[in-house]
């Protein structure tokens, strides 16, 4: 068909998250640009099983920028050339016939290589785990209209949910910090009225789990919010660093 | 002998669920953490009953294939839940909600379940709410709602177009909390590959550790499968392209019966196909018929840019067939409405394979702010993919299948006929009848996990005498065998096909002749088709690496093996059940102007099918009795 693409593709392989990993080079032929990046690495990949070869692991699930398992570093930017948008909504069509393009996994400390192009974001469960929840056991909650909420808390509530845990941010930031994450689970909770009794005490939980993870310090380079896919805002973080230090200011507040 | 008893409380319908509940045995508080429960399956109805299970002292495990619970399919819905709140004061009510859940799904759903699933629906709002869900809100700070296809009342609750995503990040917040408090145990990246069955009662799983490849055994008093749906048998579906039939199948493998399995959702508001590469299809919300108008050219082969077609030469087919529900009606007679429309040439599009959805009209009447505060990030969405304008050239939609209403069979107490085995979410059969709603398919899955299985898994447990079963049962190394040998098999076949292709030309088989419409000769040959398919199948796919990693290939050819059967006995179902109803389409049985012709008489029955082995099956049957809506022509018009 015309306007179809043939491409070369440098991606990261690497056996197991003990192995030591390397670029390998491939080619695609035939590639529409109605398709999308990943349909693209599927037909890659549909010919090397073909061959009997070992297909490229990559993670991807719901393929339309909501599920947060698709990842990739594409030409050194977290999913793509694209703003905001994930790997699995990006098109063939901002690509050229002839381009090459690299493919790289997620890298940090905190998010460790499985194979090839996935990476291990367990430690993103654990920081939820340890405090990014209200408190509230099933049944025995008041009639959801008791508790009034204001449109523009609603908002800006809605704007922080809206991450998709991808672990994009973590992957842009030089430091490998894990803060534009955590600080929108913080500040979802801290504008609701639902969220205020544990306000404090879950932003310092939160904030050790961190720590504990291995993701790097903060330094305010705004990365995070430009490679983001859904567009979370660094205000977040601002949000969570002065609750963080009311914490700490508020004596009853300081953990035992 | 198989004795199907649905287990409907007695008495009348307002007070089943509280009389069951107050007739059903309580476990002591004390003892409940002597008792192991399995959860498989982290979305809405998984996330939910493993969380409250826990709250409840429940020994509780999960098992999920992701990397973590919050990726689950669940997160992709997009357009809202229902409730009978009634907050707008336009008319709804328990009996209301029940009343249309039951007409939607063609009165193929049992009355007692239907009516336990509209009176907890708002009980599921309130969770929510205190969990932090950021439902959408008026400026008074009260909840906004909106409308939805299959009701003339707005009841449906929504956060932006990420509902889905919202609803489930509660769940998993409950769930998360359970496990940091060390309360339940969390294994990722399992995928369940076998039940193990002890003295006829369900006592645990077995699993793939999908990065070591090794297989793992999990014991309990009882497992609770909510696993999802099964569309991906179609190939090319809006579901996630893990999704997969492989814990219910492997079930049913072992004694449980799979209810109505040719119920299945086509979702008429899915982009259109772009071409021989597509992996998936992309589903739009339902929410944009609120303001959305469909339409095709009037004359057939009217291949002129949609704004260059006056409107006297413009067939706004829903709106003609259907006046009193218009863009609204139910996504069973709307994805038929534009077949037909595409079978007659009037497709829209140089594919003809379309019909456009547009908001010109919505827009001219609102203004373009309120349509962006509607639907801003759903147009964003459409232009992404196909690059075209949604606010200057209408949308093209194409219905693709979304949802299935069949599933594992269970009765009232959502457990399936081999004791200890439950059934959640989408991966039963039981609220949806022939056809769900929209809205409502998160809506169940809360309801069975926040409020149903709470109750009665605790009768279950209190009323059975249980043997000591620990991993190193017999049993459990039997599975584990069949497993390994299986995987073995699956990796020494080496052949000439890719799993993906095989997937592919099930999928083509599925649609043509089990999907949208189908005929009775059709179905014989789809039948055959599968049959030859699966053979080959298992002569002919090559399936790459090894069983000790990390091996995606060797997980697609796993799940495909389970479709390669479950196709089979959808398309078996499908011919078993001569009459049309919901989105089940028998050419032979409509009316004269192309409306499903139920036939109560003789198919008011939910199909229970046992395994007999593969390619054949027994067929149960449950007959369903109404006794507070007598069953009618379902009319929207």
């Amino acid at each position: 068909m015309s306007g179809n693409m043939n491409l070369t593709l440098k991606i990261w392989r690497q056996a197991n998250a003990n192995a030591v990993g390397g670029f390998v080079t491939f080619n695609v032929k035939n590639i529409s640009p109605d398709s999308s990046f990943l349909e693209m690495l599927d037909i890659l990949n549909e010919e090397l099983e073909a061959k009997g070869e070992d297909p490229v692991a990559f993670e991807h699930d719901c393929r339309e920028g909501i599920c947060g398992a698709c990842s990739l570093v594409i030409n050194g930017r977290p999913h793509g050339p694209l703003a905001r948008i994930t790997t699995c909504q990006l098109h063939m069509r901002h690509f050229k016939d002839g381009d090459t393009i690299w493919i790289e996994p997620w890298r940090a400390k905190a998010f460790p290589i499985i194979k090839d192009l996935i990476v291990d974001r367990t430690s993103f469960e654990k920081i939820i785990q340890a405090g990014g929840f209200i408190s509230v056991d099933t049944g025995g909650v008041p009639d959801a209209n008791a508790i009034l909420i204001s449109k523009d808390a609603i908002e800006k509530a809605t704007d922080a949910a809206a991450c998709i845990g991808c672990g994009a941010c973590v992957a842009a930031c030089k430091n490998a910090s894990a803060m534009l994450f955590v600080s929108a689970k913080v500040s979802q909770f801290a504008v609701l009225p639902q969220g205020q009794p544990e306000r404090y005490q879950r932003v310092q939980a939160m904030v050790k789990k961190m720590d504990e993870m291995g993701f790097g310090s903060c330094t305010n380079t705004y990365a995070c919010e430009a490679e983001c896919p859904k567009g979370i805002s660094v205000r977040n973080i601002a949000q969570l660093n002065r609750d963080y230090f009311n914490a700490k200011l508020k004596s009853e507040n300081v953990e035992a | 002998m198989i004795k199907l008893d649905s287990k409907i409380p007695k008495g009348p319908i307002e007070d089943k669920w509280t009389s069951h509940k107050f007739n059903m045995k309580l476990v002591n508080p004390a003892n409940k953490r002597k008792y192991d429960i399995i959860v498989v399956g982290t979305g809405l109805a998984g996330a939910s009953a493993a969380a409250s299970l826990s709250e409840l002292g429940y020994n509780v495990t999960v098992l999920t294939y992701h990397d973590s619970p919050r990726r689950a399919h669940s997160i992709a819905a997009q357009g809202g839940i229902n409730a009978a709140k009634n907050y707008p004061n336009d008319g709804d009510s328990i009996r209301r909600l029940f009343y249309d859940t039951l007409k939607g799904g063609d009165y193929r759903a049992r009355e007692g379940n239907v009516y336990r699933l509209a009176e907890v629906s708002n009980s599921i709002i309130d969770q929510c709410v205190a969990q932090g869900v950021p439902f959408a809100r008026e400026y008074g700070g009260h909840l906004d709602n909106r409308s939805f296809g299959g009701a003339l009342v707005s009841r449906t609750f929504y956060s932006r177009s990420i509902t889905g995503q919202q609803l489930l990040l509660g769940a998993y917040s409950a769930l998360s909390r359970q496990v940091g408090l060390g309360k339940i145990k969390m294994f990722t990246r399992r995928e369940m590959l076998g039940l193990t069955v002890i003295d006829g009662q369900a006592r645990g799983v077995v699993a793939r550790n999908l990065v070591t490849g090794e297989i793992e055994s999990y014991a309990a008093h009882a497992v609770c499968l909510a696993t999802g749906g099964y569309s991906r048998v179609f190939f090319l579906s809006t579901n996630a392209m893990n999704c997969n039939t492989t814990a219910i199948w492997r079930a049913h493998r072992k004694g449980a019966l799979f209810a109505n399995p040719c119920f299945t959702q086509i979702h008429p508001t899915c982009l259109p196909l772009h071409g021989e590469q597509q992996s998936k299809l992309t589903l739009m919300s339902e929410s944009l018929r609120n303001d959305g108008r469909v339409w095709v050219p009037l004359k057939p082969g009217d291949k002129r840019k949609p704004g260059d077609i006056p409107e006297a030469e413009r067939d706004y087919i829903l709106e003609r067939k259907y006046p009193t529900y218009g863009n609204l009606a139910p996504r069973d007679i709307s994805s038929r409405a534009a077949k037909e429309a595409c079978d007659a040439g009037k497709g829209a599009g140089d594919t003809g394979q379309a019909v456009y959805l547009d908001f010109a009209d919505a827009i001219k009447r609102l203004g373009k702010k309120v349509i962006a505060e509607r639907y801003g990030n759903l147009f964003e969405m459409y232009e992404l993919i196909t690059a075209e304008n949604p606010w200057e050239v209408p949308m093209r939609i194409y219905p693709a299948p979304h949802y299935t209403m069949g599933g594992l069979w269970v009765d009232y107490n959502l457990m399936s006929n081999v004791p200890g085995l439950y059934v959640l979410g989408e991966a039963n059969y039981s609220d949806h009848g022939a056809n769900r709603l929209g809205a409502s398919a998160l809506m169940q899955g809360l309801a069975d996990g926040y409020f149903v299985i709470p109750y009665t898994i605790g009768d279950y447990l209190a009323g059975t005498k249980f043997q000591t079963v620990k991993t190193d049962h017999p049993e459990f190394q039997k599975e584990k065998d069949a497993v390994a040998e299986m995987t073995k098999k699956l990796l020494s076949i080496k052949g000439k096909r890719t799993t993906d292709d095989i997937h592919r030309q099930l999928g083509r088989i599925m649609w043509n002749k089990v999907g949208m419409a189908r005929n009775e000769q059709g179905l014989k040959e789809a039948i055959q088709e599968i049959r030859d398919l699966r053979e080959e199948f298992w002569k002919n796919v090559n399936v790459p690496g090894s069983a000790e990693d990390l091996n995606q290939a060797l997980e697609r050819a796993g799940r495909v093996a389970d479709f390669l059967e479950l196709g089979e006995l959808m398309a078996v179902d499908a011919l078993d059940r001569k009459e049309s109803c919901g989105g089940h389409f028998r050419e032979e049985f409509q009316y004269e102007d192309g409306e499903a012709k139920r036939d109560d008489e003789n198919y008011t029955y939910v199909a229970a099918w046992e395994f007999a082995e593969s390619g054949n099956w027994n067929l149960h049957k449950e007959h369903l009795e109404f006794e507070y809506l007598k069953p009618t022509v379902r009319s929207y018009k």
